[in-house]
């Protein structure tokens, strides 16, 4: 029982990350109808530059803001100099360009960082507080579920209460009556890339330190796990993605808990093909499955 | 939703326009085709050193891969980034099939052509289970579920590594050239033969296939499915043959890779190669297998060019080896970029364009 | 009276097929022009490349006397231009008041367009009851007041209406021409619609444009096309 509890708590934790990874995956989904298969990789490289600023400062602080000014303005450029560019006409394209963009981003790292694991440091100690004898929550996982219920938050009240939010959700849906009434389509497009793409870096920076440090590839399966999870949640739903990540962050902790840390790749794998067969809308949408 | 009518522009190529008077069945041109290449390679690999007959016999082997990807991304409009997974999947296979074999003593040659067979059959069995998932998604889903199958699949090799030997991976006993060819008969040269000939097997079926009712099939489901439909063909069936047929030509080229370099390990089938193809038969013209065949020139070729290049410049050996690692990649993706954004047809649409035009100046020429 | 809107020698197209083959307007400020005509004959292009949202391959456009060339879609509602395009565009994930708002957010003065909002409310009942409902749950004809509501928060001079009839009972349509009539004469308001219908198009306008395969084949003051029957039947056909 007492495992149960840890496993529990640590999984919520694990998928408070993807949540909102999942969320950002979501977020340019809605905007521009991409999948932005590139946010692992840009995530990554916003943490490399936090590992730059941190080496440079002594300050884990400024590196995390560092990464997030960086994943704010990588999002921008790869619209603006990017995906702007790329004939939309087939839904291929972009998934094409952004994995090019993987490659370089991949290979650029590699150039300058060498494809080695660089310890990630963390701000608050990994170790679990025991309550009553129970070992429950670390400090550091406190600092992740704070951070993603900030950022959670905060992009709830852009979205819903600021009119720069309503610009962006009224460019997303309707984007040629939008422009009629005076709203800049384009730019609430690279606004919400931005947006994404800092979401992606932030989560990026919260879960580097706790899997094996960072490494050009280190969010090559937390891409894929948040991606299952934002198809969990359907692809189109910002609450889904959180309940999703969560999900997604439960079932691996299982997983990794009762069966072995081994099987992770092997579990995401099954309940995204599970998912994608079952309930391909996600499980908040109407079955809309084609029949083979 | 027709998938790559924008990456793979419908363009009728020569090859599939029907053409009047033929005479000579398509099955008989093809392995004619083939039968003139296999020649022109056996006379090449005469005049090559053993390292240059090594890479042909790499290109060759990426080649069966490629040219499977071509027939299911380009013709069949549906995406896989999983086929990196796919050939880790054929490799593996010939692995441990060779090794079986070795244990029970049996190393005559023959053998290999039974491993490779298995291997084929492995990775059509993997094949159908993804493609029958496949057939069923589109886009962005079916991106990410082939993503996923390669970036899981290597890890399963560490996963079960009782069986698959973690990162170390297997070695693949091959059994050496036959005596008949002499003492001193370069091994590597023996190697490219025996890949040539499997990969023009593979490609004479390819290139059937794609000429045949199921081409056709996979071609109108690409240009527009609801139409396909109509058409009376069954969509989804359709998708999982391009799929199955694809599968077991990627697994031929993993298989042949493998025994290429007699030994398999994770870290060659990573989520990277499974993008080099996918980079390469884009970068070489997605829709007709001809481009297939620059891409795979390309995946041998480009790392061996930049090799060259850093060796250029004198730089620290860990710079170097940074470099080295790193700038294909680079290259690979910013020349995809810029493909996609410049030139979707890529090298062979270039190539058609460039010959389209000159066709129509030399008879303007004439009138 | 210099003309509020004028268009010379205008052309345009989708890609390489031409649509309208120079088209000459004017319409005087505080009036309503009704652009009538067949199906094809470019009505809703006319008013795609008014609005900036088709880049005319020829001629120009003038607002006030001002070229429009270069003036990206988005600025024009700042220059008093709104357009309620084919099908409305009432963004149905959106709620009414969102979709109001929308139409208010270019102003810089948040006051004025709060009392925008209001005078919209008042003069279209039932979205005040209804502002908290999304956009696709609403019946055609709030739409309709959503709409036409939304292009009037932008406190425009010029409204481009793209058939706002089409769909509505007849009830709603003569409630709308109605109100139209009243806008213009209460607030000077400028009304370039398209219409199908062309009976009560005609019955509120000033003047009647008919466009015929691209071309302007006739503009005229509306009641010389209303009550000339030898005119109606060669142009109009009844």
């Amino acid at each position: 029982m007492d495992r149960f509890l840890f496993l529990t708590l640590d999984g919520l934790s694990r998928g408070a990350v993807y949540a909102a990874f999942a969320l950002a995956l979501v977020l340019i989904w809605r905007a521009g109808r991409i999948v932005n298969f590139a946010q692992g990789a840009m995530a990554v490289a916003a943490a490399y530059v936090a590992y730059s600023v941190t080496a440079a400062t002594g300050s884990y602080w400024l590196g995390f803001v560092a990464a997030l000014v960086a994943g704010l303005l990588l999002g921008a450029v790869v619209d603006v100099a990017v995906m702007r560019l790329v004939d939309h006409r087939s839904p291929l394209n972009p998934v094409i360009v952004a994995l090019g963009l993987v490659l370089l981003i991949h290979a650029v790292l590699g150039m300058v960082y060498g494809n080695e694991y660089l310890p990630a440091q963390t701000p608050f100690s990994r170790t679990a507080l025991t309550v009553g004898g129970l070992a429950v929550l670390s400090p550091y996982d406190l600092f992740v579920f704070a951070t993603v219920g900030v950022v959670g938050a905060a992009l709830v009240w852009i979205f819903t209460r600021t009119a720069i939010g309503l610009r962006m959700r009224a460019a997303a849906f309707a984007p040629e009556v939008s422009r009629l009434l005076g709203v800049n389509v384009s730019g609430m497009l690279t606004l919400g890339w931005a947006l994404a793409s800092g979401v992606g870096a932030l989560a990026g920076m919260l879960v580097i330190p706790t899997e094996l440090g960072l490494h050009p590839h280190a969010m090559d399966l937390v891409f894929v796990s948040a991606f299952t999870a934002a198809v969990v949640g359907g692809l189109d739903s910002p609450p889904g993605a959180v309940v999703g990540g969560l999900g997604v962050g439960l079932l691996l902790s299982y997983v990794s808990g009762y069966a072995g840390g081994d099987l992770i790749p092997l579990a995401v794998l099954a309940l995204l093909l599970a998912v994608l067969l079952l309930r391909p809308g996600g499980l908040f949408a109407p079955v809309t499955a084609r029949r083979v | 939703m027709s998938a790559t009518r924008a990456a793979a522009p419908a363009r009728r190529t020569a090859a599939e326009s029907p053409r009047t008077g033929r005479t000579v069945p398509t099955l008989l041109r093809h392995l004619a085709v083939a039968a003139v290449a296999g020649v022109v390679v056996l006379a090449i690999s005469y005049q090559l050193d053993s390292f240059r007959n090594f890479q042909l016999a790499t290109v060759a082997a990426y080649l069966c891969a490629t040219a499977g990807l071509t027939v299911l991304t380009g013709l069949c409009g549906q995406l896989s980034l999983g086929h990196g997974a796919l050939m880790a999947t054929g490799a593996y296979t010939v692995a441990l099939c060779q090794n079986a074999f070795a244990d029970r003593g049996v190393t005559a040659g023959g053998v290999l052509v039974l491993s490779l067979a298995t291997a084929v059959l492995a990775t059509v069995a993997v094949g159908a289970v993804v493609g029958v998932a496949a057939a069923r998604l589109r886009g962005p889903y079916l991106a990410g579920l082939t993503l996923a199958v390669a970036v899981v699949v290597p890890a399963l090799t560490v996963t079960f590594d009782g069986v698959f030997n973690g990162e170390q991976g297997l070695a693949v006993p091959v059994a050496p050239a036959p005596a008949a060819l002499g003492f001193y008969f370069p091994y590597e040269r023996w190697q490219l033969w025996v890949v040539t000939a499997a990969t023009l097997l593979c490609l004479v079926l390819l290139a059937n296939l794609v000429r045949s009712r199921y081409g056709r099939a996979f071609r109108a489901v690409r240009d527009d499915e609801v139409a396909a439909r109509l058409a009376g063909i069954h969509v989804a069936r359709t998708q999982v043959i391009a799929f199955v047929v694809s599968a077991g030509s990627a697994g031929l080229g993993g298989a042949l890779l493998a025994m290429l370099a007699q030994s398999v390990s994770p870290g060659a089938f990573g989520l990277t190669l499974s993008l080099f193809l996918l980079m390469a038969v884009v970068i070489g013209g997605l829709g007709r297998l001809a481009g297939a065949v620059w891409g795979a020139v390309l995946l041998v070729a480009l790392p061996d060019l930049t090799h060259t290049l850093t060796d250029l410049f004198t730089l620290s050996p860990a710079a170097a080896q940074r470099l080295e690692g790193n700038l294909p990649l680079a290259i690979f993706g910013g020349t995809l970029i810029v493909v996609m954004i410049a030139a979707p047809g890529g090298v062979q649409g270039l190539l058609s364009r460039l010959a389209g035009s000159l066709r129509v100046r030399w008879r303007r020429r004439r009138s | 009276m210099s003309d509020l809107l004028t268009a010379e020698a205008l052309a345009a197209g989708y890609g390489p097929v031409p649509v309208l083959h120079g088209v000459d307007l004017t319409v005087a400020p505080g009036t309503i022009a009704a652009v009538i005509g067949a199906n094809g004959a470019g009505k809703t292009t006319l008013l795609r490349t008014l609005s900036g949202m088709l880049r005319p391959t020829a001629g120009r456009i003038l607002l006030d006397g001002r070229d429009l060339r270069g003036t990206p879609v988005e600025q024009l509602v700042r220059r008093g231009v709104a357009h309620v395009p084919e099908g409305r565009g009432v963004i149905g994930e959106l709620t009414v008041e969102e979709n109001l708002r929308l139409g208010a957010l270019w102003r810089r003065d948040r006051a004025d367009g709060v009392r925008a909002l209001d005078e919209v409310y008042q003069l279209f009942e039932p979205l005040a009851r209804r502002r908290r409902h999304l956009g696709h749950q609403l019946s055609g004809g709030e739409r309709q007041m959503l709409a036409l509501g939304r292009a009037l928060v932008s406190r425009p001079r010029l409204l481009l209406l793209d058939e706002p009839s089409l769909g509505l009972a007849p009830r709603v349509v003569a409630q709308t021409m109605a109100l139209l009539r009243q806008l213009r004469d209460d607030t000077g308001l400028t009304v370039l619609l398209v219409e199908q219908n062309v009976r009560s198009a005609l019955a509120v306008a000033d003047q009647g444009i008919v466009m015929s395969l691209g071309r302007v084949a006739l503009a005229a003051p509306a009641d010389r096309l209303r009550d000339d029957a030898d005119l109606r039947h060669a142009y109009l056909g009844f």
